[in-house]
C-alpha cells in the first residue's frame, strides 16, 4: 500500500527536477530546509530521524539535492525520505511543507486491530506490518 | 506544406552578432574594462571564457548539447594586485553569462573550513561549500590549508572534501582560489590533484607606475575627491619611491597612501580653518598632503646612505 503522507501525496513521486523546483521554491521563501528518514511509516509517527542538521541559509537547491544524494546512498530502499520546510518568520520555526521524495520498493501497507473492551467497545488500532520487524531489517 | 519541408532541411543559419547583442556580454566586458585598469592577461582570459560559454549556449539552444565547462579558477599574484577585487566581479560576470544561477560569491578563509578537533572539518567544510552553491565559492590564501609542517593538521581533510565536490558538482559551484604567486605555487606542488582540477590559472601582474595612478585618480573619484596639478605631479613620484621600498602592495599601497593623505589633508584644513574656505578645498589633495608622506623621507634616507 502506498504511503500518502504530506504534501503532494496523491501525485505520482516526484523526480529530481521537481524535487529541486520546489526546493528552490523554498529557499525563495526563506525557508530553513531539513531531509528527513524513517522506516516507521505510522502516520502518528510525526518525529522523523534528521538527516544531518536543517540547512538554514543555502542560495541554491543544489546545496539540499547533495545532501539528498548522500542521504539516498546510505537509506534508499530502506526507508521513507521526506524533505519538510521550515518557515521562522512567525517568531518560531513552524512547518510550511513536507513531502516524501523516497520509498521502499515494497510497502507492505497496515492492518486494522479491533480490540474489544468493557460493555463491547471496540478500540481500533493501525498496525503496520512492516514494523513487526526490528528497526533497520523492515525493508 | 513546402515551406515546411524547405524550412526544416534548410540549414540553419546562425547569426553569432545578434545573439552576443542578446546576451548583454558586450556591456559587461566593457564594464570591466573601465572599472578595473590594466590586468590585460586577466581580461584576456574572461573574453576567452566568456566567448566560450556564449559559443556554448548557441549550440546548446540548436541541439548541441556537451558537458559545460569546468570554470574552476585559481588566482595568483602579488599582494595588492586586484585578486579579490576580481573574484567578487567574477560572480556577477558568471551569472550575467547564465553560468552560475545565483549572483553570490561566498569569501572563506582557512577558518572556515578547517575544523578544531577531529571529526569537525568535514562538516564544516560541506556546510561552507553547500552555502556556496549555485555560485561561487572563493577560498582567499588558499596555501594556508595545507599546512606541511603539522602532520596532524586537518587541512589536507577539507582539501580532500573540496577536490571531491569540485569534481563531482562542478554545473554547481564555481571555486576561485587566490593566494601569492611563490606560495600557491608550493601548494600546487604539494596537491597535484588541485592543479588538475582547476581549468584556468591566472597570473596577476604587478601594476605599472602609471596604471597605480590611473587606481589612485579613480579611487579619488569615487570618494569625489581629486588631485591638484602638484599633487599630481607628488603622487607620481610617491608611487616611483613606495615601489623601491620593502612590503609594496601595489593597489593596496596606493590606497592606504591615499587614505593618509586624506587624513593630512582634513588636519590642513582644520589648522587653517580661519579663513573661509571653497568646496574646491574640501575635495582636493594637494602636494602638500603627500610630500609629508614618510616615504619621501625614508627614499632621501636611502639616497644618502647608499653611497656609504
Amino acid at each position: 500500500m502506498r504511503l500518502t503522507q504530506g504534501t503532494f501525496s496523491f501525485l505520482p513521486d516526484l523526480t529530481d527536477d521537481q524535487i529541486a523546483a520546489q526546493v528552490r521554491y523554498c529557499i525563495d521563501k526563506g525557508w530553513a530546509i531539513n531531509i528527513e528518514f524513517t522506516d516507521d511509516p505510522h502516520p502518528r509517527n510525526t518525529y522523523w530521524e534528521m538527516w544531518g542538521l536543517p540547512m538554514f541559509d543555502l542560495k541554491d537547491a543544489a546545496a539540499v539535492m547533495f545532501e539528498l544524494e548522500a542521504c539516498r546512498k546510505v537509506h534508499r530502499g530502506r526507508s521513507y525520505i521526506r524533505i519538510s520546510a521550515f518557515d521562522s518568520s512567525p517568531g518560531w520555526e513552524s512547518l510550511r511543507l513536507s513531502f516524501i521524495t523516497d520509498r521502499p520498493e515494497d510497502e507492505p501497507g497496515f492492518r486494522l486491530e479491533r480490540a474489544e473492551g468493557e460493555g463491547r467497545k471496540i478500540g481500533y488500532k493501525l498496525h503496520a506490518y512492516a514494523t513487526d520487524r526490528p528497526s533497520g531489517e523492515r525493508y | 506544406m513546402n515551406d515546411v519541408i524547405n524550412e526544416a532541411y534548410a540549414p540553419p543559419r546562425i547569426d553569432i552578432e545578434a545573439e552576443f547583442r542578446r546576451s548583454g556580454l558586450g556591456e559587461v566586458l566593457d564594464e570591466l574594462d573601465r572599472d578595473l585598469v590594466g590586468l590585460a592577461p586577466v581580461k584576456r582570459r574572461i573574453r576567452e571564457i566568456a566567448a566560450r560559454l556564449l559559443i556554448d549556449r548557441i549550440r546548446a539552444d540548436h541541439g548541441l548539447i556537451g558537458t559545460p565547462p569546468t570554470l574552476h579558477m585559481s588566482f595568483t599574484g602579488n599582494p595588492g594586485t586586484g585578486k579579490t577585487t576580481v573574484a567578487l566581479r567574477m560572480a556577477d560576470i558568471l551569472h550575467r553569462l547564465g553560468y552560475i544561477r545565483s549572483n553570490h560569491l561566498i569569501s572563506v578563509t582557512r577558518d572556515d573550513l578547517v575544523g578544531q578537533y577531529i571529526g569537525h572539518t568535514a562538516p564544516k567544510t560541506k556546510e561552507v561549500l553547500k552555502k556556496a552553491m549555485g555560485g561561487v565559492l572563493f577560498i582567499d590564501e588558499a596555501y594556508y590549508l595545507y599546512r606541511p609542517e603539522n602532520e596532524r593538521d586537518y587541512g589536507q581533510e577539507a582539501i580532500e572534501i573540496l577536490l571531491q565536490v569540485m569534481e563531482a558538482k562542478r554545473d554547481d559551484l564555481v571555486v576561485i582560489l587566490a593566494g601569492y604567486a611563490d606560495r600557491m605555487a608550493r601548494f600546487y606542488e604539494a596537491n597535484p590533484g588541485f592543479r588538475s582540477r582547476i581549468a584556468h590559472h591566472i597570473d596577476f601582474p604587478d601594476y605599472t607606475d602609471e596604471e597605480l595612478f590611473a587606481i589612485a585618480e579613480k579611487m579619488l573619484e569615487a570618494q569625489h575627491e581629486r588631485f591638484d596639478a602638484a599633487g599630481a605631479e607628488a603622487f607620481r613620484a610617491y608611487i616611483q619611491a613606495r615601489r623601491t621600498q620593502p612590503l609594496f602592495a601595489n593597489a593596496r599601497s596606493v590606497r592606504n597612501a591615499l587614505d593618509r593623505a586624506r587624513l593630512r589633508q582634513a588636519v590642513r584644513l582644520m589648522e587653517n580653518r580661519a579663513g573661509p574656505v571653497d568646496l574646491e578645498a574640501l575635495v582636493t589633495i594637494t602636494a602638500d598632503d603627500i610630500l609629508q608622506s614618510r616615504v619621501f623621507r625614508d627614499a632621501a634616507a636611502q639616497a644618502a646612505g647608499a653611497p656609504a
